[in-house]
């Protein structure tokens, strides 16, 4: 990109300079072309939508992938880092969400990790304690990782990488599990890291966090660098711009139908627990007959509440209140929708499989198979086939063949059309469609925000540990994902 | 003509106890239970039944054998359930209790067969030898091979048509398939379901342990079985897994050790062979299935 | 000897080789992979210990058996660390293509003259001084050489994985695979190796068997020594000072016989024969929930 704004800079090599680096994974590609210069002495800022590549540009940099394309320069030196142990070396550290520290050792073991010869509890002790002495960031070494708290975890990971003599800091998505004042606590360390002459990159998809702390802002949009300048030449409007593009969303004709009176399915005060993140929230909504209801959140927090509105799943306290024919149709086909040594025919019986009792009139069953494969367009040989020869979009059509064919009350749908392409994607659209019509609830989440706007009545977005409910707009829905303010509120 | 007839029907009667025990071991990794403990489960099916036909032979003759075979389930099925519960109460590995298990039986037979149970002379480590009436018929004449044969065949059509036509079969094979896609799409109850399989599992294995005492032993003592229990799991996997194909599997393996003891004798080949050549399959299959992935063959239920 | 020492001394003799086979089974298991085949080692061990001091000296024998142990073991290693198929299956194979593999060769090889061969065997080696201290010092310092190799071993492994970096690496690979990537140790390298190592003492304690024991081969004489040792190293909780004193008390179980015997006192010897294998269950079951295993035990499979 050479018509980047900062390219009058001054004779000093960057800290850390990605230049043209493309990634792609099979056919999709994450990165295009995207350099990226961070400077000592500053934060930057880089911003970006759920999967809009800067989580995969990190990891380049810090030597976790390479690039298919493009080269790293530090201080003016081109470098190829085939491991994190590479980048380590080279002054790179990475803050990182979850994993990459050992709750079962204590502070001094994790900090140690990686060295060579003796281990020595005393010099670990005593190198932590230079570094307190320099930043004024201290922790005590006996601790276990296991009793520290998010914010307490987060500045041993920031210790780390300062005793590992990191001169770039990178942080992935560091405020996601801290309180407003650990946040600023937070920044603080960052700004007196930064004061020494080290560089930080912020990879964060809040809004306000970058405008109040970042110097510099870089912006990925699908893939590819939409914004590269001073923090001082943007606002929020502009962020937000360039984080979603201006692409003009196509309001399909919705026919738009009342709800329904009867209440399907209710949550009352019901305890959700995210896995990954081990928080817990508790709920309470109402799913009406006849409406389809999108989810919006980060990072799969909306899956334990589609389990628990599909009887997957239960809670300890409060109560569910669910209708009899539920049909779901989970993200995780391969695992959890289909078993691929079995037919199709085989596992059209499987939806059942928990209910029934004494003899399988499989002559029947293979009847059904015929008629969901003909009604929902399956391409395939015949039903005797494993679903593992089918194509993407035709598993998820049977799979919705399956599940819609007794004609269930509520239909509960995560991420269907992740992978599908246009035409099966369609179908799937269709068929929620025409559920409703006939009286059914549908609950789905969807990554897309635009598949959200397009499909339901109302989204209900899951963020930090509420549920906020903003009509089918793509702007509002990206906002309170977001965490900026509905722009209705200044 | 005769001679080979008799071998004919040793092979077949070799093949007995390896088809029930196939059978047994089959259906467990069919539905997700790794047992490996065939072997203990029919040492104990046949100390059930011993202890049936000696107390009740001489009064109820041949109904003494058929409460001795059922005795050798619920035997067979008890010793599985301690594995089980094991498992599903202190989250034991299988692998492990089974084979700890194993080893346990066979001690029991000894401390049985030199104790309570042997014979009234007290000379040998055995027990008394069951009567005429309380054993298993002969089922062709000059041959040793016994109705406990038919029994097998039944049995495996018996299981043959619980997997393709019950829901209780469907339910076991889907568990054992993908724990999970049985537990999100088919709401089965995964727990239930193994725990069954392994009481199944253990009841057959303990069906082929009565059988072999009622039909070709007449009693009991040590070394009882020459690891009838570990070359089931060879048959099971070399049939992949298909009860129908046990059958064939098991006779396979029954002509392969009646023919190699017999090639000693004759020819002064070890009898080795047949050994080496099992080895060698179980050691195939388990890789195969191994590198392919658990889903294939085995896949424990997570609980 | 009075009988405590007589049972003492029992209970270190019976304690050696599952000693040995679950130390080195904590240092596999720290490492993330769980070997069920450590009981193919032990009696591959059994076996190449039996072969390689028919060839020489009882030491060359523990030499035989330690490299029948790694090979064995590396045969695992290929399948469950490096192509990452499923650990337990691939343990199980490998724990029965020991027994077999063993059973045929000894037949093939030494069937025909009979169970009358004989080899060099290792007496005991009274250590001066030491061995005459009151109660306790015939038992432990008057054992067959190679129960000092264990003594040695026993601190070394403590001290190396908690004091060295690689120890640490050892332990955080366990833990977490994932997080030590990031911290840039090569993780399947450690993981390779450990099973090695662990191959090499089941195969040293296959040799005890042999050599300092029994003095010859029997088919299946490892008798389900394998999986003891691996509930050993849960009973110690990994930790090579808790897993030598779970082996200890394995061998004080087994050696009850000699203590009865002594009192007096009769039991049906079945009883003493079966004793480890329900102290297994036993244990297994009380320590549930109350020992954490290497948080990433057996978990880094299928991912290639």
């Amino acid at each position: 990109m050479d018509d980047d704004p900062r390219a009058d800079r001054t004779l000093k090599p960057a800290a850390l300079a990605l230049y043209d680096i493309t990634k792609r994974f099979g056919a999709f590609t994450a990165l295009e072309s995207v350099s990226l210069l961070i400077d000592s002495g500053r934060i930057t800022a880089l911003l970006g939508e759920n999967g809009a590549g800067k989580t995969t540009l990190m990891r380049i940099a810090f030597g976790m992938i390479q690039p298919d394309a493009g080269s790293i320069v530090i201080e003016g030196q081109q470098t190829r880092f085939n491991s994190p142990a590479d980048a380590i070396a080279a002054g790179i550290g990475m803050v990182h969400q979850q994993f990459s520290l050992i709750p079962a050792m204590t502070v001094a073991e994790n900090v140690a990790l990686g060295g060579k010869g003796r281990f020595s509890f005393d010099e670990t002790a005593s190198l932590l304690r230079d570094v307190a002495d320099r930043t004024g960031l201290s922790i005590d070494p006996r601790a276990r990782v296991a009793d520290l708290g998010s914010a307490e975890r987060q500045k041993l990971e920031i210790i780390r990488t300062i005793a590992h003599d990191a001169h770039v800091m990178i942080l992935d998505e560091p405020t996601a599990v801290l309180t407003p004042r650990d946040t600023v606590e937070l920044f603080k360390q960052l700004r007196t890291f930064a004061a020494s002459g080290g560089a930080v990159v912020l990879i964060t998809h809040k809004l306000r966090d970058a405008l109040e702390h970042a110097d510099d802002v870089s912006v990925l949009r699908r893939g590819r660098l939409a914004l590269s300048t001073s923090m001082s030449e943007v606002n929020e409007a502009s962020l937000v711009n360039a984080m979603l593009g201006d692409t003009p969303h196509v309001v399909t004709s919705k026919e738009s139908k009342p709800a329904g009176s009867t209440v399907i399915a209710s949550l009352d005060k019901a305890r959700l627990r995210d896995r990954t993140s081990g928080r817990t929230m508790n709920v309470s909504l109402q799913i009406r007959s006849g409406e389809i209801v999108g989810i919006a959140a980060l990072n799969g927090a909306a899956i334990p509440l589609l389990r628990m509105l599909a009887a997957r799943s239960q809670t300890s306290t409060g109560s569910a209140t669910l209708p009899a024919r539920i049909g779901f149709v989970p993200e995780n086909r391969h695992d959890e929708a289909l078993i691929d040594d079995f037919s199709l025919v085989e596992n059209l019986a499987l939806a059942d499989a928990g209910k029934i009792d004494g003899l399988i009139s499989w002559s029947t069953i293979e009847r059904e198979t015929r008629t969901v494969i003909s009604q929902f367009d399956v391409r395939t040989p015949d039903p005797n086939t494993s679903p593992a020869k089918l194509s993407g979009g035709n598993q998820q059509r049977f799979v919705l063949g399956r599940e819609l064919r007794n004609s269930p009350d509520l239909l509960v749908l995560e991420n269907p059309t992740q992978g599908l392409d246009v035409n099966a994607s369609a179908f799937v659209h269709e068929q929620i469609r025409h559920a409703r019509t006939n009286g059914a609830a549908v609950v789905f989440y969807s990554s897309d925000l635009d598949e959200l706007a397009d499909l339901s009545d109302r989204v209900i977005v899951v963020s930090g540990e509420t549920l906020i409910e903003v009509g089918p707009d793509r702007d509002a829905i990206g906002r309170a994902l977001l965490g900026a303010q509905p722009v209705d509120e200044r | 003509m005769n001679a080979e007839l008799a071998l004919a029907g040793d092979a077949l009667v070799r093949a007995t106890p390896l088809i029930i025990a196939g059978l047994a071991v089959a259906f467990a990794f069919r539905g997700g239970v790794f047992n490996i403990g065939a072997e203990g489960q029919l040492l104990v099916g046949a100390i059930a039944a011993t202890a049936v036909t000696l107390s009740s032979g001489e009064m109820l003759g041949r109904l003494a054998v058929v409460l001795a075979i059922i005795a050798g389930a619920i035997a067979g099925a008890a010793w599985a359930w301690i594995a089980a519960e094991l498992k599903r109460r202190f989250h034991v590995l299988e692998i492990i209790s089974t084979i700890m298990l194993n080893f346990i039986a066979i001690h029991l037979v000894s401390f049985l067969v030199r104790g309570p149970l042997q014979e009234p002379t007290r000379i040998y480590p055995q027990t008394e030898t069951f009567i005429r009436s309380a054993r298993l018929p002969v089922l062709v004449p000059g041959t040793r091979l016994h109705m406990g044969f038919a029994l097998a065949i039944v049995l495996a059509i018996g299981l043959a048509w619980a997997f393709k036509r019950t829901a209780f079969g469907f339910r076991v094979r889907a568990t054992g398939a993908s724990p999970s896609a049985a537990k999100v799409a088919g709401l089965i109850d995964t727990e239930k379901t193994s725990l069954i399989v392994f009481l199944v599992s253990g009841a057959l294995a303990g069906i082929a342990g009565s059988v072999e005492v009622s039909g070709v032993t007449f009693a009991l003592y040590e070394n009882l079985s020459p690891g009838y229990g570990y070359t089931a799991i060879a048959v099971a996997l070399i049939a992949g897994l298909n009860p129908v194909g046990i059958i064939a599997s098991g006779i396979f393996f029954g002509i392969l050790e009646t023919g190699a003891s017999a090639l000693q004798r004759e020819f002064a080949i070890p009898s080795s062979l047949a050994s080496v050549v099992e080895a060698t399959l179980i050691i195939a299959a388990l890789t195969i299935a191994a590198v392919r992935g658990r889903h294939t063959l085995i896949q424990p239920v997570k609980s | 000897m009075s009988a405590i020492e007589t049972f003492l001394q029992g209970t270190v003799r019976t304690a050696t080789p599952l000693a040995f086979a679950a130390l080195g089974e904590t240092v596999v298991e720290r490492s993330g992979v769980i070997n069920i085949g450590l009981e193919g080692a032990i009696i591959a061990g059994a076996f190449g210990g039996f072969a390689a001091a028919g060839y020489g000296s009882t030491w060359i024998g523990f030499v035989g058996a330690m490299l029948a142990g790694v090979a064995i073991a590396a045969v695992f290693a290929f399948f469950a660390v490096h192509v990452r198929a499923d650990q337990i299956i691939t343990g199980t194979a490998i724990s029965l293509l020991g027994l077999g593999a063993t059973a045929t060769l000894y037949r093939q090889l030494y069937g025909a003259t009979g169970a009358g061969l004989s080899i060099p065997t290792m007496g005991v080696t009274r250590v001066p001084l030491l061995s005459s201290i009151p109660l306790i010092g015939s038992p432990l310092f008057a054992q067959p050489a190679i129960t000092y190799l264990l003594y040695l071993i026993i601190p070394a492994v403590w001290w190396w994985m908690y004091h060295t970096h690689a120890g640490l690496g050892l332990r955080a690979t366990g833990e977490d695979p994932r997080a030590v990537v990031v911290a840039g140790i090569p993780a399947k390298k450690i993981q390779l190796l450990s099973v090695l190592f662990g191959g090499a003492l089941g195969g040293i304690a296959g040799g005890v068997l042999v050599i300092a024991q029994a003095g010859s081969f029997a088919e299946g004489m490892s008798a389900g020594r394998g999986f003891i040792a691996i509930a050993i190293v849960v009973l110690g909780r990994w930790h090579p000072l808790g897993v030598a004193a779970a082996a200890l008390i394995f061998g004080a179980a087994s050696a009850l016989q000699y203590f009865f015997q002594a009192m007096g006192w009769t039991l049906p010897y079945q009883a003493f024969l079966v004793l480890p294998y329900v102290l297994t269950l036993l244990g297994l079951a009380g320590i549930a929930g109350k020992a954490t295993p290497p948080a990433g035990l057996g978990k880094w499979q299928d991912q290639r």
